[in-house]
């Protein structure tokens, strides 16, 4: 295993590296289209079913074949990380709209009767208050699409990008243990790393929980 | 309100596309830089071990020559790497002569009476498209082969493919899923030799999956490449191809014909030429028996042969 | 999916629409195909449940080994199942075996975590008044904690299933077969038909048995646990399980 390391660690460190861009990347995309997504989906409740089934049928699509079929769509090269990025921006993208929707409804009630008796301008009382009151839901949706997408980034690997991924394939052709096992391993601290950091920032956005019950 | 409905619909469609729009321009497709001296050049790979080898060689011995090179290696099977290579994602990899020309020729097999490397070669460079080339072969060769447990042999007293025909029906054949629809695969066996085998497993190119598949009887016939050291060790016996379905098949490297510039041809020529059957065979074991990371075996070999 | 779709898709459903490769038997049946993902789907399923719900039961029920649980579930979700499979493969070798070691690696975490959060969700007071009324440890258990935490268990069975009907696609990388066949081949042949038929009907598998799993649900989980004021609380905290269960099926 650590002759593995020595030996390949150039190649398992730039694999890291794309991992965590491919992996990431898509989390920020996601999360920027779904905030006003999920805000459209409770101001208008009509759109609120079709969004959420809409991200239910989106996330029944294996990734392989997502991942594969998104340059006969959009004409990016077969081999181009950005069909990787964007299928796992849809899949965020999916999972998050609703996160933010479901957000948005939960911290409805005294709280924003207030501000908007204030007299709160709609966008003002969004990132004033709702928001900022939605952080914890919020939060946990963005842990579970950062978590969903480090360990998914790997299937990539079928279609040219796939981080770590790529030492499950490599390790699979030559028929080796050690390059998988380091792969997942690598692959399982960089989520639980990622999610700390997450419930960190959380705490750092939430200063008035840290007194009270913990998360 | 029902207009406003519509509006909020096409909002969210469009916001829905946002993403994929925004991306719709591919920042690592370009490749070509203006540097006509030593022009950067991006490497592909096929999915198993033997080409990553031979990818890493040739990228070794092109940085030596101080030519920048981008390794996109394990792309998958030829139907994969081919489109690749057409739409500029890679500039150039190794391939196999006979199967090439058969992936790129009508019907997908190679015109009658072309055996040779020199006859495969010239109708190759007929049928290759417009803006790539091949460069010199190597007297490396790696066939397909059919291949059968020794046991299997001395059961159905099989030589050559031909001896298959009879029992084939009882037979499972395993390879890499691409073979199936292949001419240098199941549709070139029964064109060919008129075999129809009872199943076929979907397993890798030539991998572990096939040869542990073999070794175990899950199938009776495999896949192999020539160059795989487990014929040897594993007693595994290649049954003749009289009818040449798997041709002549030569290391040959096919790149972009910009890509040809400086000393990229006569660097990439030499390692063809220097690189043998016997040290293919060699320095892949390193790779799949040692563990050894492709990069050292690929200096291995550069040093051996004076090329670093 | 519409939005992405209209200009090629529709020029990519010949596979599908093939009346040849809806035959009953032959290497290019699909009908095969689904059997094959619904037996490793099912065999998994019923290993995995057969494990973790005594275990959710015990943890939950004694209150001792959540932490088991809750890590378990955690690093479940960050398993990333591609290598895992292949780990499998390579260790064992192709077979139905290793293939349902994975699924049954992945799919016991929710049902784990699940059950164990059921029966902790259970109203105290309810249990006090069962041990009052006379009830052995057992009866309490299955008689008021079970009934009570089944729409939890049952939501993470379903998550289980989702999670695995999606995983098994991925195996078909390792030589095995089912739905992910078509995935793989098409994308070695480079033949965007075969991966559209595959993602469809893995997608429509997928969709069909979690409204079979709903249906399972409404049929069995008591009225009075449905309407009592209990699911209120469950409601608020929808927003933050539910992305969970719809992560859990994706791979």
């Amino acid at each position: 295993m650590i002759t593995y390391i020595q030996n390949n660690f150039p190649e398992i460190r730039s694999d890291l590296v794309q991992h965590l861009w491919l992996s990431l990347l898509p989390v920020v995309i996601g999360s920027v289209l779904a905030l006003p997504l999920g805000y459209l989906a409770v101001r208008r409740r009509v759109f609120y079913q079709p969004v959420v089934n809409l991200g239910g049928i989106v996330y029944s699509i294996p990734s392989v074949a997502l991942f594969a079929l998104i340059p006969a769509v959009l004409g990016t090269g077969i081999l181009s990380p950005l069909n990787v990025v964007v299928g796992l921006s849809l899949y965020t993208l999916a999972l998050l709209t609703r996160t933010v929707a479901d957000a948005l409804i939960s911290v409805q009630g005294q709280t924003t009767q207030a501000a908007f008796a204030m007299g709160f301008r709609p966008l003002r009382q969004l990132f004033g208050v709702e928001l900022p009151m939605a952080v914890p839901v919020l939060f946990a949706g963005l842990r579970v699409a950062t978590v969903a997408n480090i360990s998914l980034v790997s299937v990539g690997a079928l279609v040219g990008a796939g981080g770590l991924g790529n030492l499950f394939t490599a390790g699979f052709q030559l028929g080796f243990i050690d390059p998988i096992v380091i792969g997942i391993v690598l692959s399982m601290l960089l989520a639980g790393l990622c999610d700390t950091g997450l419930v960190l920032l959380q705490r750092q956005l939430t200063p008035w929980t840290r007194t009270g019950s913990r998360a | 309100m029902q207009s406003k409905t519509r509006i909020g619909a096409i909002a969210a469609a469009v916001a829905m596309l946002l993403p994929l729009s925004a991306c719709g321009s591919d920042p690592t497709s370009g490749g070509g830089t203006g540097d006509s001296s030593s022009p950067a050049i991006v490497i592909g790979s096929a999915n198993f071990p033997e080409n990553q080898l031979l990818a890493e060689m040739y990228s070794q011995a092109l940085e030596a020559k101080g030519v920048k090179v981008t390794r996109k290696f394990n792309i998958g099977a030829r139907e994969l790497y081919l489109k690749a290579l057409k739409e500029g994602s890679i500039n150039m990899i190794p391939e196999y002569n006979g199967a090439l020309l058969a992936a790129l020729s009508q019907g997908g097999a190679i015109p009658a009476g072309v055996t040779t490397t020199d006859q495969v070669n010239g109708a190759l460079k007929k049928v290759l498209p417009s803006g790539l080339e091949i460069l010199k072969s190597s007297p490396a060769e790696d066939k397909d082969t059919l291949s059968v447990s020794a046991a299997t042999a001395q059961k159905y007293s099989l030589k050559s493919i031909a001896d298959l025909k009879p029992v084939a029906s009882k037979l499972a054949v395993g390879a890499a899923s691409e073979f199936k629809t292949r001419s240098q695969g199941l549709v070139g066996l029964k064109k060919e030799y008129g075999i129809t085998f009872g199943s076929f497993k979907a397993l890798d190119a030539g991998g572990p999956l096939t040869k542990t598949a073999l070794t175990k009887n899950q199938i009776q016939v495999g896949n192999i490449f020539s160059t795989d050291s487990t014929i040897v060790t594993d007693h595994l016996v290649v049954l003749d191809d009289p009818k040449n379905l798997f041709a002549a098949q030569n290391i040959t490297p096919v790149i972009e014909k910009s890509k040809v510039k400086g000393d990229v041809g006569s660097t990439i020529d030499a390692i063809s030429a220097a690189l043998t059957t016997k040290d293919l065979t060699k320095y892949l074991a390193e790779v799949a028996v040692d563990k050894k990371s492709y990069n050292t075996v690929a200096k291995e070999f550069l040093s051996a042969n004076s090329l670093d | 999916m519409n939005v992405v779709a209209p200009v090629p898709m529709v020029n990519y459903l010949g596979y599908l629409l093939d009346g040849a490769n809806w035959t009953l038997s032959g290497d290019a049946s699909i009908p095969l195909r689904i059997g094959e993902h619904l037996e490793y789907t099912v065999l998994a399923l019923v290993i995995s449940t057969a494990i973790a719900l005594p275990l959710g039961l015990l943890i939950g029920h004694t209150n001792r080994g959540a932490f088991i649980a809750i890590t378990l579930g955690n690093l479940g979700r960050s398993l990333p199942t591609f290598g895992l499979v292949l780990l499998l493969v390579i260790w064992r070798g192709v077979g139905l075996a290793p293939l349902l070691g994975a699924l049954v690696v992945l799919a016991i975490p929710p049902i784990l975590a699940q059950t164990y959060a059921g029966i902790r969700s259970v109203d105290p007071t309810s249990v006090d008044a069962a041990v009052g009324m006379g009830m052995r440890p057992m009866q309490v258990l299955f008689h008021v904690e079970v009934p009570m935490a089944l729409p939890l268990i049952l939501s993470g069975l379903r998550s289980a299933l989702l999670q695995v009907v999606a995983t098994a696609t991925v195996a078909a990388y390792a030589g095995l077969g089912g739905l992910g066949r078509l995935l793989i081949d098409g994308l070695n042949r480079l033949q965007y038909d075969q991966i559209l038929a595959g993602a469809v009907l893995v997608a429509v598998l997928a969709i069909a048995l979690d409204y079979l799993g709903a249906t399972v649900e409404h049929a069995v989980v008591s009225p009075g646990v449905r309407e009592r004021p209990g699911r209120r609380t469950r409601r608020s905290s929808t927003s933050e399980s539910s992305p969970k269960e719809t992560a859990d099926s994706i791979s």
